[in-house]
């Protein structure tokens, strides 16, 4: 690299070359430094707002130190229900998601059949959709079924509650599902189930005792992800929970009207929970996490 | 390679029998769900963006386009808005998340993994409450303002960032940044650096290397974080509500209100029809303008 530097260095014009250096040695790391920085702000906000004792409704401004939000996590009319509706929604979407996601997975990176290349291109069209048009869209279907023509014809789906956010938090999290799926499907080496057949196991056993121990990483990478898209969505769940509240809609509607230091607390417990997570799984498979 | 393993020749026992249905009946499920909660909503919503009623009678199918006319002619300016904020937050989420992007991809050396964590971390965080440390720390008073108004006398102390279309775009930068970050490092980091290396060696000089080479290899990169921060920063409501302002509310803004507060299905239908229109279409030409053939790699 020393060489290569000092080559470009003797023969690009020598100004210029200067500037580059600069740049590469001094500005690359303190922007990044910076910008990194300007991400975990807010966070570091969140978490030390959550030690507040706002003066007022509010905590906008600190005030004094406090463990009474700590203390007191779910001391607010209805953020117990809120974060349990959430929880329940997120682990149903989930367990779903992630059984729909990976059949279509599997049926794409393992079979050949009309249509195929059609439909990996298409199952990336929910994940392009602004989640605004993905909840207006189903907003107006739920609508359509309680009106007529439809009334009575098809079962009625209005006013929405649980059973729609699940429904919508199921359909958006199909799409990731299959291609984290697929991603971890397209290195399978399939020889691996030819030997077990070569060794007297049937299709099912095979299955069972091959295919799936191998593809199950995949499978649990997918389920984080479902999960961690459904506990936290709010655009889609806006326009299909009616009355229902998950956390995030109790945060929207209470925040014109007060800003309790519990939300900064259990976004705190959410955030040290995750991270918490992932560096337990990081020590424990004794290497660095993958994100690609 | 792909193609090759699933040429494969269907194995004995029952898939050899079923080995037609299997495919399909791994499909169905999934994709009944995608077909009756992601096509069917699509459609209805367009039969609404032309019909004309109101919720307690329902909705007519009359074709009328009187919800176009009245969404282009009463929110165009929201639609600017989408478009301006959107596009500008885009603009400087790749104006950040290049460097950064190229900073991990290149020198990020044994750091990489944790650098990549750094930037997804705000992802552990709800979406709206990291919003909301936002205003906290544009807030008039806050930890930002505060001294800098009282303490250091640097500002007047009527000096506001809040409820402005600055904190606005300040807010959509950072919502998606990490968007733009992840699709750019991973075209980068595909890099061989020895493409880089013979650029330099045929006597390009750093900066030409890296507009001639780096960059165009770069592209689906862009292309990507792009997509991924455009498209859901012109849906995007919550940072217009809760940073901005009633003068830069965006589209978003009044599809939720159209909806859910006035009930009018067929105007609101027809605004995001108009949103997912403008989308495809501003996609089709970046597309062009980007050369197709580059983003296939």
């Amino acid at each position: 690299m020393a060489t290569i530097t000092a080559a470009s260095a003797r023969t690009s014009p020598g100004r210029r070359a200067s500037v580059m250096h600069g740049l590469d040695r001094w500005f690359l790391p303190v922007f990044t430094a910076l910008a990194i920085f300007y991400l975990l702000v807010p966070i570091f906000v969140m978490i030390v707002f959550s030690f507040n004792k706002p003066a007022g409704k509010f905590n906008y401004i600190w005030n004094e130190f406090s463990l009474d939000g700590w203390r007191h996590p779910f001391d607010w009319p209805g953020l117990g229900d809120a974060v349990v509706t959430s929880l329940l929604i997120a682990l149903w979407a989930t367990v779903f998601s992630t059984i729909l996601g990976t059949m279509i997975g599997l049926a794409l990176t393992r079979y050949r059949f009309r249509g195929r290349g059609l439909l990996n291109g298409l199952i990336f069209l929910p994940m392009a959709t602004p989640e605004i048009v993905l909840g207006a869209s189903l907003l107006t279907l739920f609508v359509a079924t309680a009106l007529p023509p439809l009334a009575g014809a098809v079962p009625s789906l209005y006013p929405t509650g649980f059973g729609t956010i699940l429904i919508a938090h199921i359909m958006f999290n199909i799409s990731y599902v299959v291609v984290t799926v697929k991603a971890r499907l397209s290195g399978f080496d399939r020889r691996l189930e030819e030997a077990a057949m070569d060794l007297g196991a049937n299709e099912v056993t095979t299955f069972w005792k091959v295919t799936f121990p191998l593809i199950l990483p995949g499978i649990l990478a997918a389920a984080l992800l479902a999960f961690s898209l459904s506990i936290d969505d709010f655009i889609i769940t806006n326009f299909v929970s009616g009355t229902t509240n998950t956390f995030p809609i109790w945060v929207y509607s209470i925040q014109r009207n007060a800003l309790p230091v519990q939300i900064n607390v259990i976004g705190s417990m959410v955030f040290l929970g995750a991270v918490g997570a992932v560096a337990f799984t990081t020590l424990r498979s004794g290497r660095a996490p993958r994100f690609r | 390679m792909t193609a090759a393993r699933i040429g494969r020749a269907p194995g004995p026992g029952w898939r050899h029998r079923f080995g037609r249905a299997v495919p399909y009946l791994l499909l169905l499920p999934g994709l009944f769900w995608l077909g009756a909660f992601y096509v069917l909503p699509a459609v209805q919503m367009f039969t609404y963006s032309l019909s004309t009623g109101n919720l307690e009678n329902g909705f007519e199918f009359t074709g009328s386009l009187d919800a176009y006319v009245t969404a282009i002619d009463r929110f165009g300016r929201q639609f600017l808005n989408s478009v301006i904020y959107g596009g500008l937050a885009t603009l400087f989420t790749f104006l950040i998340g290049f460097p950064v992007a190229y900073t991990i991809a290149f020198r990020g050396g044994r750091y990489k993994n944790l650098l990549l964590f750094l930037v997804i971390a705000p992802f552990f965080t709800s979406f709206l409450i990291r919003t909301i440390s936002w205003q906290i720390l544009l807030g008039d008073e806050g930890p930002l303002l505060g001294p800098l108004k009282h303490t250091f006398h640097l500002l007047p102390g009527s000096f506001s960032v809040l409820g402005s279309g600055v904190a606005q775009l300040f807010g959509l930068t950072y919502n998606f940044l990490p968007f733009m970050i992840l699709p750019l490092y991973v075209a980068l980091e595909k890099i061989d650096p020895r493409l880089i290396e013979a650029a330099n060696d045929l006597y390009a000089a750093r900066f030409a290397a890296f507009r001639r080479v780096t960059l165009p290899l770069a592209l689906p990169g862009v292309f990507a974080g792009s997509l991924l921060t455009f498209i859901p920063a012109m849906g995007d409501y919550i940072n217009a509500e809760l940073l901005g302002n009633p003068q830069t509310r965006m589209i978003g803004n009044v599809i939720q209100n159209r909806l859910l507060i006035q009930n009018d299905y067929p105007v609101g239908s027809a605004l995001s029809f108009i949103l997912m229109a403008a989308i495809v279409v501003a996609v089709f030409i970046y597309a062009r303008v980007l050369g197709t053939e580059q983003l296939t790699g």
